[in-house]
């Protein structure tokens, strides 16, 4: 505990949060990748997903994608992409849009595919045209999940981006490496700190915006689908259960 | 191909450290899940509470988890310890929200008319919620495997030995080779993994096979809920 102590009082220590080399400028380089990479893979994985999601093809492609790339090691892309591209912002910051693309892409088509097919259906009847059916109907209603997926991308980025220093990409994870490499274990603790706080700041963060953005329509559908209700209370108030249900 | 066929030896033996390292995570992770996630299925209450608590767990960034776990758990700062808990911690943040999923996606009626037949609450569990969670159990547990094979590469920064070793020495030799290696043979890894769960699955699960549109639909449901798509 006493040195949990120690790494906060690293943190407090104007010699090391100030100044270009400090970790004011480390934290808003550790932000500037993460919302940078998620933004380039916005840009990506939405009309892709939306696309998927629209059609409904390529959708066990998309999942077994999502799935597979989890497997995938980050520290091994961001070195490996360090060593063709050179030390710098580049390779890190490709490395994060890899990460931030499959949580972005399994929002946008998950959050097409939970519209209900009769509401698409109902707005093909009233006359929407197929462009309408997407922008009007299916956007606005894959909505929360959509946001579901950048969260957890920048989640994952935020986190991911401590190990750009590898690659003298920066970020908080400078102190890290730094602290390795002079065996100063509270350097390491206060940036390990710093990291864990800023995830949990970007979270708690989205996790409002995330309740703000959703419209409140589809939240009251969200909140029917908690626990599945037994057919019980129905059947003894004398309705049959309904088949199939 | 030139560095592999040269350092065959240290690879397999690489890849051994990996598999060790990251079977318990695994399989502990599994079996603290199932019972935290059947008490998140069972109360609105603590569903909200577990859901969130392992929300922040799984939050906390792997490298700075690893950093933190020798003066949570006492553990010298290169014991394996500290990155086989923490990859456990993982396993269990991701792990749970799919078990209670799976027991919450059980049939009510089902249960009802278990009850019905006289089965007592812990028979119930056993013979009828646990087996017929199985497919969506399943799916979470491959995503878990995946994830923990890949974050198992970390540990090498804290100096716990896995195939994590190949991109660190790799990039401090300038061995583009050497970091494919390592990427490759995680990659292996999770695949022989995510074989043997299936596998394991179609043995203990046999009407997987009958029901392949609901297997299929508990994949993207355990795919989608890890990627915070649910």
């Amino acid at each position: 505990m006493n040195l949990f102590v120690e790494g906060f009082a690293w943190i407090f220590d104007p010699a090391n949060y100030s100044g270009g080399q400090g970790w004011i400028v480390r934290l808003l380089e550790q932000l500037a990748y993460t919302f940078g990479a998620t933004a380039i893979a916005l840009l990506i994985a939405v009309p892709l997903g939306y696309l998927v999601g629209h059609t409904g093809r390529g959708r066990d492609l998309a999942v077994s994608f999502s799935g597979g790339f989890r497997a995938l090691p980050s520290l091994g892309v961001l070195i490996l992409l360090g060593l063709g591209l050179g030390i710098g912002f580049k390779a890190p910051l490709l490395t994060f849009v890899i990460i931030a693309i499959p949580p972005i892409l399994a929002g946008a088509y998950a959050g097409f595919e939970a519209v209900d097919r009769k509401t698409i259906d109902a707005a093909r009847a009233v006359g929407m045209t197929e462009w309408q059916v997407v922008t009007r109907v299916e956007i606005p209603l894959g909505l929360p999940l959509l946001i579901g997926g950048i969260r957890s991308s920048l989640l994952q980025v935020v986190a991911t981006a401590t190990l750009a220093a590898y690659v003298s990409g920066g970020a908080l994870g400078v102190f890290i490496f730094d602290a390795f490499a002079t065996r100063n274990y509270p350097e390491a603790l206060g940036a390990s700190i710093l990291v864990t706080a800023l995830a949990l700041v970007l979270e708690g963060i989205f996790a409002l915006l995330q309740k703000l953005v959703v419209p409140r329509g589809v939240v009251a559908k969200e909140l029917k689908d908690v626990r599945q209700r037994s057919s019980r209370p129905l059947a003894a108030a004398g309705v049959p259960a309904q088949e199939g249900k | 191909m030139k560095w592999l066929a040269s350092n065959y030896g240290l690879v397999w033996e690489l890849m051994q450290a990996h598999i060790a390292l990251c079977i318990p995570p695994i399989l502990i992770g599994f079996l603290i899940s199932i019972p935290i996630g059947w008490v998140a299925n069972r109360y609105k209450l603590s569903r909200g509470v577990i859901l969130l608590v392992l929300g922040l767990l799984y939050t906390i960034p792997s490298l700075p988890l690893f950093i933190f776990m020798p003066l949570v758990l006492g553990t010298p700062q290169l014991s394996s310890l500290n990155v086989v808990v923490a990859l456990t911690i993982y396993a269990v943040a991701l792990m749970v929200r799919s078990a209670a999923d799976g027991l919450s996606s059980v049939d009510k009626d089902i249960l009802q008319a278990a009850s019905a037949m006289g089965y007592s609450g812990w028979q119930r569990f056993w013979r009828v919620e646990l087996p017929l969670s199985g497919p969506v159990l399943l799916a979470g547990l491959r995503v878990v495997s995946a994830s923990t094979v890949s974050l198992a590469t970390i540990g090498s920064v804290i100096g716990v030995t896995s195939l994590g070793y190949l991109f660190i020495n790799g990039l401090q030799r300038s061995i583009p080779g050497e970091v494919i290696t390592g990427i490759v043979a995680t990659l292996l890894i999770a695949v022989v993994f995510d074989l043997v769960l299936v596998l394991i699955g179609r043995l203990l699960l046999p009407w997987i096979r009958q029901d392949r549109t609901s297997a299929r639909a508990a994949r993207r449901r355990a795919v989608l809920i890890a990627e915070g798509a649910r």
